[in-house]
């Protein structure tokens, strides 16, 4: 038995320790790498919330996190908003996307659900391809970063950096404030057993829309912030294809894990670094990924080892979990 | 959409036109939900490779003609069972591996599959398409008097709507049909009785695999043989499969055609809206009957 003060403390000096490497990193690595990586990692972690705890398979979540970034770069370029403002109003675009695909999407489950959402995610897709302000196939280029709150000068890497990495850490602190609150319990409780959780009370519909909602804002965060760091908002953020590289870095680095989305992503952006010149290998490595994760890897590099790493609790007994979680 | 009350009812000959390309369309929405209806059924997993499938139907028509010069008519009968062959090999070595899993699973394994090989042909044949020519046969056209008929389009048409009818008879009508239509409510039962389960939910792939290269063997001379053209085509295809629901093979040939045919209706009417309607309709769908038109509530 691990008391729950060990395993939070070894929780904390974890937390440090990744929040000390972060901090150095620029110094060592290539910001605009990293904050690419740091943007991916929080829309895994956004995606991870709704699969990891809610159960629900969205293939459609590159529609929040471009569309927010069409929505970031258009403010802040053509109507001159601020950057924190600009963020806020892909954010908001996001949240409210959300609102309606995850309105239409709760009717059905399991498979249903990941098709509902993809081809709403495609609507978007073709809307972005077709609408005045989007820029067609070319997509809105040049965003400028703009100066944060009026101050700070963005065009700076490593002010840049930091932005990047505050924004990623609130989203993260967000979503593991969300899965430990008595509202995180309730939408465990629907993942395992809905019949059961409506039988105590709750009416699932409303927490499984609420957690789509948030899952689809802080995507929105994502894009929003990616589209300042690339200065791009294009059509391969709202693809199918960006649909489904999240949830391969959730799958890669663990379902259902707090930490999984975040190295997924950074796996997957290092390889897609390296093999960036290699054309279409870069689909066929993914997809190969897929299944191999899939058939022998269900729980995932963080699902595996954070055991070990956190308290010296046992790793989950046997089975990989048959549900996705 | 009231807007179309201001167009002008446009003339009768670029109606039937795109009424005709709807019914094509449809031919194809149709052979690949059916197809995707069909492996629902029985295995449970939403088939993501099956885009890939009816792309690969469509280049395996091509190199039998290109590499050993084997026409358009023993194609229709080679490539689907090629195709299916490859499917059997996929059942067997991988989706055979998830039995017991979250159905969720066989949806990501198809969906990586679908990946590679769209990867490994988009690497060897870039992504600008490949031509066909239609067979000597069934070139040309005919004047209908209120239309001009490429005879390929009418040939697309009526065999598709044949081959769906077929697959609609065996399964509602024969012994084999009524044993996986059993397997679908009750394997274990149906094991029981002797019949090999197994055997079947293989060959049923491979069938739905089949029936998804037969559909890019039709398309190869209307499109482009391309690598991209089945990802193109399967996110249409989830929404048709959404709103005509999973459970009815005559719901699956139905809505196919049907919104097909709607889809060339937008292109006359209001064409900024052609490739969005689909999904509109499937958000209506959506609320008005979330089972779909077709669909048994779970």
């Amino acid at each position: 038995m691990t008391s729950g003060a060990a395993k939070r403390r070894s929780t904390l000096i974890w937390t440090v320790a990744l929040i000390v490497l972060a901090l150095a990193a620029p110094y060592f690595l290539y910001p605009v790498f990293l904050m690419r990586a740091l943007c991916l990692a929080l829309f895994a972690c956004a995606f991870n919330l709704l699969l990891g705890y809610v159960g629900l398979l969205s293939f459609g979540h590159a529609a929040f996190m471009g569309g927010a970034a069409y929505i970031t770069a258009h403010a802040v370029k053509v109507w001159g908003f601020p950057p924190e403002i600009g963020i806020l109003a892909g954010v908001a675009a996001a949240a409210v996307l959300g609102a309606g695909f995850g309105w239409l999407a709760i009717r059905r489950q399991g498979i249903y659900f990941a098709m509902i959402t993809l081809a709403l995610a495609q609507m978007v897709a073709f809307f972005a391809l077709e609408a005045p302000f989007t820029g067609g196939e070319d997509g809105i280029q040049a965003v400028p970063r703009g100066h944060l709150f009026g101050l700070i000068d963005l065009d700076h890497p490593l002010a840049m950096y930091y932005f990047v990495l505050a924004m990623f850490l609130i989203g993260f602190a967000i979503i593991q404030r969300t899965v430990n609150s008595p509202f995180g319990q309730v939408i465990k409780a629907i993942r395992e057993n809905e019949p059961r959780a409506i039988s105590l009370g709750y009416r699932a519909e409303r927490y499984k829309l609420l957690a789509f909602v948030l899952s689809a804002a802080l995507a929105g965060l994502a894009g929003a912030t990616k589209a300042l760091v690339l200065q791009l908002a294009s059509l391969s953020d709202v693809d199918w294809t960006t649909s489904g590289e999240v949830v391969l870095m959730t799958l890669v680095g663990g379902v259902g894990t707090p930490l999984g989305p975040v190295v997924g992503a950074f796996i997957i952006v290092t390889m897609e670094n390296y093999l960036a010149q290699a054309g279409s290998w870069v689909t066929i490595i993914e997809g190969a990924i897929f299944v191999v994760c899939v058939l022998t890897f269900r729980r995932g590099i963080v699902g595996v080892i954070a055991p070990y790493l956190t308290g010296r609790e046992q790793a989950p007994a046997g089975e990989p979990s048959a549900k996705i979680s | 959409m009231l807007s179309f009350l201001h167009i002008a009812v446009p003339p009768a000959p670029a109606l039937f036109a795109q009424l005709l390309v709807g019914l094509i369309n449809g031919s194809f929405y149709a052979l690949l939900s059916l197809g995707l209806a069909i492996i629902f059924g029985l295995l449970n997993i939403i088939n993501f490779t099956h885009g890939a499938q009816y792309m690969m139907g469509a280049f395996c028509a091509w190199f039998l003609l290109n590499w050993f010069g084997i026409g358009y008519w023993p194609s229709l009968i080679v490539v689907p069972i090629v195709v299916g062959a490859i499917g059997i090999a996929i059942e067997r070595l991988l989706l055979r591996r998830l039995a017991g899993l979250d159905h969720l699973y066989g949806l990501l394994l198809t969906f990586g599959l679908a990946l590679v090989i769209e990867g490994l042909f988009r690497q060897r044949f870039g992504s600008s398409g490949l031509p066909y020519t239609i067979p000597a046969e069934l070139q040309g056209g005919r004047n209908l008097g209120f239309m001009f008929l490429p005879i390929y389009r009418g040939w697309v048409i009526v065999f598709s709507l044949a081959v769906c009818l077929a697959t609609w008879f065996v399964i509602e009508r024969t012994r084999l049909g009524a044993n996986l239509r059993a397997a679908t409510e009750n394997a274990p039962l149906v094991q029981a009785f002797g019949i090999d389960v197994p055997r079947m939910v293989t060959l049923t792939y491979g069938a739905g695999v089949g029936l998804a290269a037969l559909a890019g063997v039709l398309a190869a001379p209307i499109y482009q043989v391309s690598p991209l053209m089945g990802s193109n085509i399967i996110i249409v295809v989830f929404a048709v499969v959404v709103i005509g629901g999973l459970g009815s093979i005559l719901g699956a040939i139905v809505s196919g055609f049907g919104l097909g045919l709607i889809e060339g209706m937008t292109k006359v009417f209001y064409p900024e809206a052609s490739s969005t309607v689909i999904f509109v309709i499937m958000a209506l769908v959506l609320l008005v009957k979330p089972a779909g038109l077709f669909g048994r509530a779970s």
